[in-house]
């Protein structure tokens, strides 16, 4: 009897995020969908302007769209090389003692509130961008793609990490064996056998940089116009959400074009993570590890 | 089991004991523009009248409006005149908003410093705003992109600026947004190429304000009506207010409360 009720409650646990899950996408289908009955979903996603305030309002999120996939982009350039050379480092070369103290050290830098990064790059990062490099403004693109980069190293240090720590030893054993070097084995041998999880890796971190809220509201300037440059103002779908939606009529239009704009972002960071779990299963079926 | 429930019933009478209920309480919510004021106003009448409790949150005059529609706050600060859709709205909700004005704003226009203008017409800063001028060459002195800096679309001060000087045309897309008027303030004094409004209380030394028109904006200006960016500021009460909040309003209409007004920077109307 108590068994059975002990086995009931971890079940209905297990299934808690099921619900929460499933929950959340009803209300953004729900609180989202109404919008494409003002604008067409072809006018939505690839309208130039986004003026939901003005009279007559406009619904395009065409340069919100736009400005998260190049601040996202751009702190992948940062953090990939970052976060995968750290591992590698940390792998392969890094004394037991080293490794250590370097590896939570990383770790630490993920735990580090996201307020806290935006307050970095507003007040240290954007000024000193500005004077280095002659901008007109630092509050820009590039200055919240350095500031995402470094947040998403940790992430991708971590992952990439663990999936080289779990390439079999008789892999590079072999590779010894038949007289390759060091570097022949990382790159022949261990990079490829770890490669779907540093994808893994890559793709996570994707996920966690287009998803960032408080840092490109706070960092990336927040113009609503379609980037130019690296150097143009921003305004990331997640930063017109959290600054919007506080002044947004509950069941308006503008309310109804932020739910469809974070059903929007659900979506591709729903797909990442998909992409992230077919990469990291065939990494384990490669290396012989239950499917 | 039962012991618990004993103890936990002792703590729950003592902690009521232990807090005490104020009096009345008066929540307050809206523009960040009236929030120095209704702050500061708080402050000082709840010093001189104990047990009275008096929160303050700012969130923007939408926010403020709308709470007091939804009946959760008890005035709402407003940097603008409340909309016939929120006037309908509030009817149908059963309340009465009546608005009281406490203070007169002016919107400055500032830039840098180093910037070359001290003055500009309202129609170059309307064509700035809008986007028809990029590069302060444009206008005659100096060179250099102009990076235009909006509060966001949220702020009371954001609409008035959109309806005073940019006379409901389209805000330029590439104008950054800034949260508060603060941090337009700052961004325009770290940005040499910048240029952007606040209200007059926010106007610092690290940053400069520009005379419209030819006027100067400045407490005598705004209140006679001479500088072209200014506007009334409001209060709503749902209904005639009483009790309480009657006397908190007084006060702030009071010469003292008119004086806290003015030494937020804000000009006041005695």
């Amino acid at each position: 009897m108590k068994e059975r009720i002990i086995k009931w409650f971890f079940t209905v646990l297990a299934f808690a995020s099921l619900v929460f899950l499933v929950g959340i996408i009803i209300v953004l289908f729900k609180e989202g969908m109404p919008i494409f009955k003002t604008v067409s979903v072809q006018e939505f996603l690839f309208g130039k302007s986004w003026y939901p305030t003005f009279v007559p309002a406009e619904f395009g999120i065409l340069p919100l769209l736009l400005a998260s996939l190049w601040v996202s982009m751009g702190a992948m350039l940062i953090c990939v090389p970052l976060g995968v050379g750290s591992a590698l480092y940390l792998n392969e070369i890094a004394s037991p003692r080293q490794k250590s103290l370097l590896k939570p050290l990383v770790e630490i830098l993920a735990s580090i509130p996201s307020i806290v990064y935006g307050f970095f790059g507003m007040v240290i990062l954007a000024p000193f961008l500005q004077d280095l490099l002659h901008l007109p403004i630092g509050l820009c693109a590039f200055t919240a793609s350095l500031v995402l980069g470094i947040m998403a190293t940790p992430t991708v240090c971590s992952i990439a990490e663990d999936a080289l720590s779990y390439v079999p030893r008789a892999f590079k054993e072999a590779s010894f064996a038949v007289g390759a070097n060091r570097w022949q084995t990382l790159v022949k041998v261990t990079i490829p056998a770890a490669g779907s999880g540093i994808s893994t890796a890559i793709i996570l971190g994707m996920s966690r940089a287009i998803g960032e809220t408080m840092t490109v509201l706070m960092v990336a300037g927040g113009a609503a116009a379609i980037p130019r440059s690296f150097f143009d103002p921003v305004r990331p779908m997640t930063a017109a959400i959290a600054s919007e939606m506080g002044e947004a009529p509950m069941g308006g239009e503008h309310y109804h074009a932020l739910f469809a704009i974070a059903l929007i972002l659900f979506l591709i960071t729903f797909v990442f993570n998909i992409i992230a779990e077919i990469a990291s299963r065939r990494y384990r079926i490669k290396l012989g590890l239950s499917g | 089991m039962k012991q618990l429930n004993k103890l936990l019933m002792i703590a729950f009478i003592a902690a009521s004991f232990a807090f005490p209920c104020y009096a009345s309480k008066i929540i307050m919510e809206g523009s960040t523009t009236v929030l120095p004021i209704a702050q500061r106003a708080a402050e000082v009448y709840m010093d001189n009248n104990r047990g009275v409790d008096i929160s303050v949150r700012g969130g923007g005059s939408s926010v403020g409006i709308a709470s007091l529609i939804d009946g959760t706050c008890d005035i709402a600060d407003a940097s603008r005149a409340i909309k016939s859709s929120e006037l309908e709205k509030a009817i149908s909700n059963g309340q009465d908003p009546v608005a009281h004005v406490v203070a007169m704003d002016g919107i400055a226009v500032i830039v840098n410093p180093s910037n070359k203008f001290s003055a500009l017409s309202k129609k170059e800063v309307k064509a700035i705003f809008t986007g028809q001028i990029s590069d302060w060459s444009q206008l005659g002195k100096g060179s250099g992109k102009i990076v235009a800096i909006s509060r966001d679309s949220a702020s009371g001060t954001y609409e008035a600026f959109g309806e005073l000087v940019l006379e409901k045309q389209k805000p330029r897309a590439d104008a950054l947004l800034q949260a508060s008027n603060q941090a337009v303030a700052q961004t325009v004094a770290r940005t040499p190429g910048a240029i952007g409004y606040v209200g007059l209380g926010y106007v610092n030394s690290s940053v400069k304000a520009l005379e419209i028109d030819g006027v100067m904006p400045s407490r005598e200006t705004v209140l006679a009506g001479t500088y072209p960016v200014g506007r009334p500021l409001f209060m709503y009460t749902n209904g005639k207010p009483q009790g309480e909040i009657k006397d908190f309003m007084d006060f702030i209409k009071s010469a003292q409360g008119q004086e806290i007004a003015e030494g937020e920077g804000f000009v006041g109307l005695k």
